[in-house]
């Protein structure tokens, strides 16, 4: 395969940062023809910004560019919109189908490039009114789908295909266009069974060995070990490593993946045992249908007074374990609380058990943005408690407005919220002290047990040391137990006592949170589907 | 530099009063000032139109306030309000038929009207929360066929009062009834104060919204007001809140049609006839078009935005024909309500998207 000309594709020095927010630097990449790459890393390293430049998406474009050159053929290019990518010869195939599903196949493969044939009234009025060639285009979509090597019905209806077989249409979509040089697959396996992700491992072969160069990016690593010529580790911006595959395995890969500078990395806080402490929550096998958070067969237990993380790679199904038993999302199973039974899918008994959740969907669930601060930080003590409320007459409960301007302004300093009023809208609010009102909110509650999920997404380093010391303070203060979920290993590392990893919609593992990273980096793809 | 300093903070301090404001009520309100004033020079009497706003205004005001509880639960603008109006007149019919007369006449139509629209109203809620986020385009229809259906029934109900049946065949409602003897003016005649020869303020009208207002103003405040407004404001947080999203919408379609069927029983003592058939068509979008104008947007409305909307837009109506009919001799006050009802809809819809949920 090595070849003495040019590379296909050479990325050199790429730097991106988004509001002054780095999240690329100095990234240097060489693919050559045929060469498959395995991009790996965890979420947020990197990756898709990574990729979203090479395909010339809008949104680079639209947050200021990049820097650095991207050279194809040994040619720079600079692609503005995915188009010119297209043109170029990158395909890209995404997480999310961009199928229609009514139409079959072939019609779904060669869309807008239909082989055409010329009839009377096209050679009138122009050729967008030509006759499709039905029988070339069968032609075409088989060959496609032969590249592949897999088999798919052309004709069978997109919306009545399983998912394995959406996803090879997607492909093939790709491998139909006939410069096609360069494919990027952007976690094509992750909703795909094993016999499907075999086959298009096979398939990612086949079309390397015809001379197409494949950048896949997974979390599942003995598929990139398996067909991946080329392994790059990303890590909060950086290539840390770069190996061929035949070189690497996957602790090592995991190592690189999870593992930081000892240096850059503030200590643990004092993690504690609360070895015989009682089980506060007991979880036997809860399922959940949180859409892209699928929780299968969790068992977890959670002890009195302990912050218990919850860590994993995205999708694995951590965020549906707070949604599913504060019954946002629907889930089956048993929850014991406090040695009651919980139902589940009532959102309301669990808040009346005092269990209380920081949703990760701020502005969606966390938040009414229209209404003052004041509102969102009382209303739910309100309406569960019935705090903040006068009785007039014994029967009318009226709002008692300066109760709730009272505890508003105390939650307001006590976690330096920034504001102009207690009366501001939460819409105004930064990222950061819209998360410091859903926490006010919790607290308000007085909970003895709560779910924080990815409680310092989207917010700035400041504000995250302060949202996670705020946690921390509350949990040692008030003896209120305290489960964080987030995707940052590191933060559950300084936050927590114990860290539960999520593997495929399964507790892969309890571990102390003073392990090494490697080992919960190990746990995390133990079990990935 | 002073003197530019001054012309920049008076620009910003006139473009806060417009966002406050808003711009289309600030044009409307400059449009009814000055017909206000035209009017003595095209010889219209302006004590006799000052008059006519109050009356109208204490006839609609009622049918207007029944829009604040859906638009706070978020199911949008109850464009179903004949739903309501449909009760009220049931009541109303009713009570004629089953012979009460003068006060008790009112009083016995609120009671009758009541099992109506709780029943409607239940229904109608029900209905709405099973197509939650099309609201608007439904609640239209429910009040079309609302209408239709009770087209029929107005037919063939087995009414006999005198008052009210056909004459000539001694069945079927007319289409206006007159509610002389009945309860026309009672409660505008409650402590009324003479102005002119014929006309008045009609005190206790006022006093019956003003009851009935500060009622929603104290639910607004109570616990059970402050989740129906949180469910209007995000549906999600509700929820996550321990909020039954359906009840509280549900409570609010009721709230909604049995004001709209008391605000009918008020328009009607005070306009003085009963009007049945496609009559309660004219009513909704001119209800609707008034609480916009008064600055309520499609999840947000408040008791000012019901008094200052429909003194605008009832000023708008009562104004137009006079000034505009003396000047240029020709009945333009249809047209022009249709124009500011209307174009008030629309642009409130253009505006959705601004109190995003």
């Amino acid at each position: 395969m090595e070849k003495n000309s040019a590379p296909l594709l050479e990325m050199r020095n790429i730097k991106k940062d988004f509001f002054g927010n780095q999240v690329l630097t100095d990234i240097n990449l060489t693919l050559r023809e045929g060469e498959v790459l395995g991009l790996v890393g965890e979420n947020g390293a990197g990756k898709s910004t990574l990729m979203k430049i090479l395909f010339g998406m809008d949104v680079i474009r639209e947050t200021g560019g990049y820097e650095g050159d991207i050279l194809l053929n040994g040619e720079k290019v600079k692609f503005s919109t995915p188009f010119d990518a297209l043109e170029a010869g990158i395909g890209m195939v995404h997480q999310e189908f961009s199928l229609i599903p009514g139409f079959t196949a072939t019609e779904n493969i060669l869309l807008n490039r239909e082989p055409t044939k010329t009839n009377v009234i096209s050679q009138i009025f122009g050729s967008r009114l030509s006759t499709l060639d039905r029988k070339g285009m069968d032609r075409r979509a088989q060959d496609a789908i032969e590249k592949m090597g897999v088999k798919i019905d052309p004709h069978m209806v997109i919306g009545d295909m399983p998912v394995g077989h959406k996803q090879f249409t997607e492909i093939a979509r790709e491998l139909s266009k006939e410069q096609l040089k360069l494919l990027i697959l952007d976690e094509p396996t992750a909703v795909l069974t094993e016999q499907e992700a075999e086959a298009l491992l096979n398939s990612i072969r086949s079309m390397a060995s015809r001379g197409i160069s494949v950048i896949f990016i997974t979390h599942r690593l003995h598929e990139i070990l398996a067909v991946c010529d080329k392994v790059v580790i990303m890590r909060d911006g950086y290539v840390v490593k770069e190996s061929p595959a035949k070189e690497i395995d996957v602790p090592e890969i995991t190592h690189w993946m999870v593992g930081r500078e000892v240096d850059a990395v503030a200590a643990p806080a004092e993690p504690r045992s609360h070895e015989g402490a009682k089980n506060i929550l007991s979880v036997r096998n809860l399922w959940v249908d949180m859409p892209g958070e699928t929780v299968r067969n969790v068992n977890l237990d959670v002890k009195e007074g302990e912050i218990l993380g919850i860590g994993g790679l995205a999708g694995q199904g951590k965020l549906g374990i707070p949604n599913g038993i504060m019954g946002l999302y629907e889930a089956g199973g048993t929850v014991e609380f406090g040695g009651k039974s919980l139902p589940l899918n009532t959102p309301r008994a669990c808040l009346d058990a005092s269990l209380a959740f920081v949703s990760e969907d701020r502005r969606g669930v966390g938040l009414l943005l229209d209404e003052s601060l004041e509102w969102n930080v009382a209303f739910s003590a309100m309406q569960i408690h019935n705090k903040f409320l006068k009785n007039i007459g014994g029967i009318i409960k009226w709002r008692d407005e300066r109760a709730i301007h009272k505890v508003t302004e105390q939650y307001i300093e006590e976690l330096m919220i920034k504001c102009t009023s207690s009366r501001q809208k939460a819409r105004e609010l930064s990222g950061g002290n819209q998360q410091k009102i859903c926490l006010a909110k919790a607290f308000a509650l007085q909970p003895k047990f709560l779910f924080v999920s990815e409680p310092t997404r989207g917010i700035d380093v400041g504000a995250k040391a302060l949202v996670l010391e705020a946690l921390r303070k509350f949990n040692r203060e008030n003896g209120v137990t305290i489960v964080v979920i987030s995707s940052e290993l590191e933060e559950l590392r300084q936050t927590c006592d114990r860290i539960a990893i999520v593997s495929g919609g399964e507790i892969a593992g309890i571990l102390p949170a003073t392990r090494a990273a490697e080992e919960f980096g190990m746990l995390m793809v133990s079990k990935v589907k | 530099m002073e003197h530019s300093a001054t012309i920049d903070t008076r620009r910003s301090t006139f473009q806060v009063l417009i966002r406050r404001f808003g711009l289309p009520r600030l044009i409307i309100a400059g449009f009814l000032l000055l017909l206000f004033i035209m009017a003595p020079f095209v010889g219209a009497n302006l004590t006799v139109q000052i008059l006519n706003v109050i009356n109208r205004f204490s006839w609609n005001a009622v049918l207007v306030l029944a829009l604040v509880p859906m638009i706070h639960s978020g199911c949008g603008l109850n464009f179903g309000v004949p739903l309501g109006i449909v009760a009220g007149l049931l009541g109303g019919t009713l009570s004629i038929e089953l012979g009460f007369e003068g006060v008790p006449s009112f009083i016995m139509a609120i009671v009758l009207a009541t099992p109506f629209a709780l029943l409607l109203g239940t229904g109608y809620g029900a209905l709405l929360n099973k197509i939650k986020g099309g609201e608007m385009m439904i609640t239209t229809y429910v009040g079309l066929s609302a209408i239709s259906f009770m087209c029929m029934m107005w037919l063939l109900l087995p009414y006999s009062s005198p008052t009210m049946v056909y004459g000539l065949s001694g069945s079927g409602l007319r289409p206006t009834i007159s509610v002389e003897g009945f309860y026309d003016q009672v409660l505008a005649g409650f402590l009324e104060i003479p102005v002119t020869a014929d006309q008045s303020i009609p005190t206790g009208t006022l006093l019956f919204f003003a009851l009935l207002a500060f009622l929603m103003w104290a639910f607004l405040h109570t616990k059970t007001g402050t989740a129906m407004t949180a469910v209007g404001s995000n549906p999600s947080f509700a929820r996550a809140s321990g909020i039954n999203v359906d009840r509280m919408r549900l409570l609010s379609v009721i709230m909604s049609t049995w004001l709209a069927a008391i605000g009918i029983l008020v328009y009607q003592q005070g306009f003085g006839f009963i009007q049945l058939y496609t009559a309660p068509n004219n009513l909704t979008l001119p209800t609707v078009a008034a609480i916009l104008i008064g600055g309520a947007s499609i999840n947000k409305a408040s008791i000012p935005n019901v008094i200052i909307g429909t003194i605008l837009f009832q000023g708008i109506v009562t104004m137009t024909p006079t000034v505009l009919n003396s000047m240029i001799h020709m009945d333009m006050s249809e047209v022009i309500r249709i124009i500011v009802s209307n174009g008030m809809i629309l642009y409130a819809l253009t505006r959705k998207t601004e109190g995003l949920r």
